[in-house]
């Protein structure tokens, strides 16, 4: 039973390990780390880290919400047009 | 509408030309005949399904989805797409090595094998299904898996033949077919069971919000006694053909096995949906859960750690209908007691169906129910 809390631990400590080495230091300003320290208090977020994280999450794909204007070409289009004719879903 | 997930949607066919050469080359590549999932896995990964997958995992990209919920260039991804092998096959293939896919048929895909690895099956059911009790059907899956697991990208040569082609629609097809009905914003409905009146309000409570509808029963292998594919089809198609506005909602399939991974798969069943094209998907109660593993309401609460997903989740609570109400509701909406509701209990709804009895026109529309009954067996029975 001890060996295996044992080797649990360890695999916990494997993943812990994996994920720090995929992270990387941001600097932001100390205020505004305080700021960001007492916003999340009583919230789901556990560190400033997990926060900022989020938040730029959050940005980034805003900027790559809508479809372009063209993403398909137009034989591509009139190929899949004519089956969806076929298949009445289209008049 | 949302652009794919990732950015691009992946189109991983071969062009005719290429084809000739890889069917030339096959004879001389190691080959490995592929179990009906992994063959749906093959072409949703080909037509852009998974996007912004090209291929099966590596275990960088595994162990990211697990710890993580992201692949690892941080795209959100909650379900890992793994091509397992026996020792046999295993012992057949090395890294950098071209192989052919096969389905029961013949020749489906070639795969560049990029890594050849093992992982720790327990630790896989842990972080997917967050238990790893093997009466849990996503864990027994596991549990029967290939010890290793190859990563790399593929390449579709031939699309498998499938039943209900009229209704298998791609991803770049759902796409032009919304733009040419001038819809901006899609609700998605994921479904495995006939539509009961339940269904039928939440879809069409959300289409009032949106400009179309995609119902997208999940077709696949079932268990014993779930309702057979073409009885879901078909009674859909009754229940839009006399209750839906045909320029408002249209019906397609995806071949996907369920893994039953709750919270983690109602994610993966909203990014697939986004790449369909669809800007919203209806998740309700206990969504891609089974038995009591997760709570109720745990596939809803699990988006709020993706403000990146690049879908709008709308969710239900679940629906009664309400005698004094006269109509469908729910906890929110209705003050009556519990004595004037009728539940949309599966079970029960199961039990009139095996019993030849109609359900009430309360539970579900007359047209679908006699059509289900006239069935001799409309459950899957091996």
């Amino acid at each position: 039973m001890e060996k295996e809390k044992e080797l649990e631990k360890m695999a916990e400590k494997a993943d812990e390990e994996k994920k720090r080495k995929k992270f990387t230091t941001v600097s932001i300003p100390t205020p505004l780390f305080h700021k960001v320290e007492e916003r999340i208090k009583d919230t789901g977020f556990t560190s400033v880290s997990s926060y900022v994280t989020y938040v730029l999450r959050e940005i980034v794909a805003e900027g790559e919400k809508e479809e372009e204007e063209h993403p398909f070409s137009d034989e591509d289009e009139e190929r899949v047009k004519e089956r969806l004719r076929r298949l009445g879903y289209l008049e | 509408m949302p652009r794919p997930h990732g950015g691009k949607l992946i189109n991983r066919s071969l062009k005719a030309s290429e084809k000739e050469k890889i069917i030339d080359l096959a004879k001389e590549l190691p080959q490995i005949e592929l179990r009906y999932d992994l063959v749906n896995d093959v072409e949703n990964i080909a037509n852009g399904v998974f996007s912004p997958l090209e291929g099966f995992f590596n275990q960088n990209d595994l162990e990211s989805c697990l710890l993580e919920k992201r692949i690892s260039n941080d795209i959100p991804w909650t379900i890992p797409i793994i091509l397992d092998v026996s020792e046999d096959a295993s012992n057949k293939i090395q890294e950098d090595d071209e192989i052919i896919l096969r389905d029961n048929k013949g020749l489906l895909a070639v795969m560049r094998v990029e890594e050849k690895y093992n992982y720790d099956k327990q630790k896989l059911a842990q972080h997917v299904f967050s238990t790893t009790d093997t009466n849990h059907p996503g864990v027994a899956r596991v549990f029967t898996l290939g010890d290793t697991f190859i990563g790399g990208n593929i390449e579709l040569v031939n699309e498998t033949t499938r039943n209900y082609e009229n209704y298998n629609l791609k991803p770049i097809e759902t796409r032009i077919l919304f733009k040419e009905k001038g819809w901006r914003t899609v609700v998605a409905f994921q479904t495995r069971n006939p539509p009961h009146i339940g269904h039928e309000y939440v879809q069409k409570t959300a289409l009032t919000f949106v400009d179309g509808i995609l119902i997208q029963p999940v077709v696949g292998r079932k268990k014993i006694g779930d309702f057979r594919d073409d009885i879901i089809l078909a009674s859909y198609e009754e229940l839009m053909k006399h209750y839906y506005l045909k320029e408002r909602a249209v019906m397609s399939i995806l071949n996907f096995d369920m893994r039953y991974a709750g919270p983690r798969e109602a994610i993966f069943h909203a990014i697939v949906r986004k790449n369909f094209g669809c800007s919203h998907i209806i998740i309700g109660r206990d969504h891609a859960g089974v038995g009591n593993y997760y709570d109720p309401y745990a596939a809803q609460d699990i988006f709020e750690e993706f403000p990146d997903l690049g879908i709008f989740p709308i969710f239900f609570k679940s629906f009664f209908y309400c005698k004094r109400c006269g109509g469908v509701a729910n906890e929110k909406t209705c003050p009556h007691s519990e004595t004037d509701h009728i539940s949309f209990s599966g079970t029960e709804i199961r039990k009139l169906i095996c019993d030849k009895e109609l359900p009430s026109e309360e539970i579900m529309r007359p047209e679908v129910a006699k059509l289900i009954i006239c069935e001799e067996n409309p459950f899957v029975s091996e």
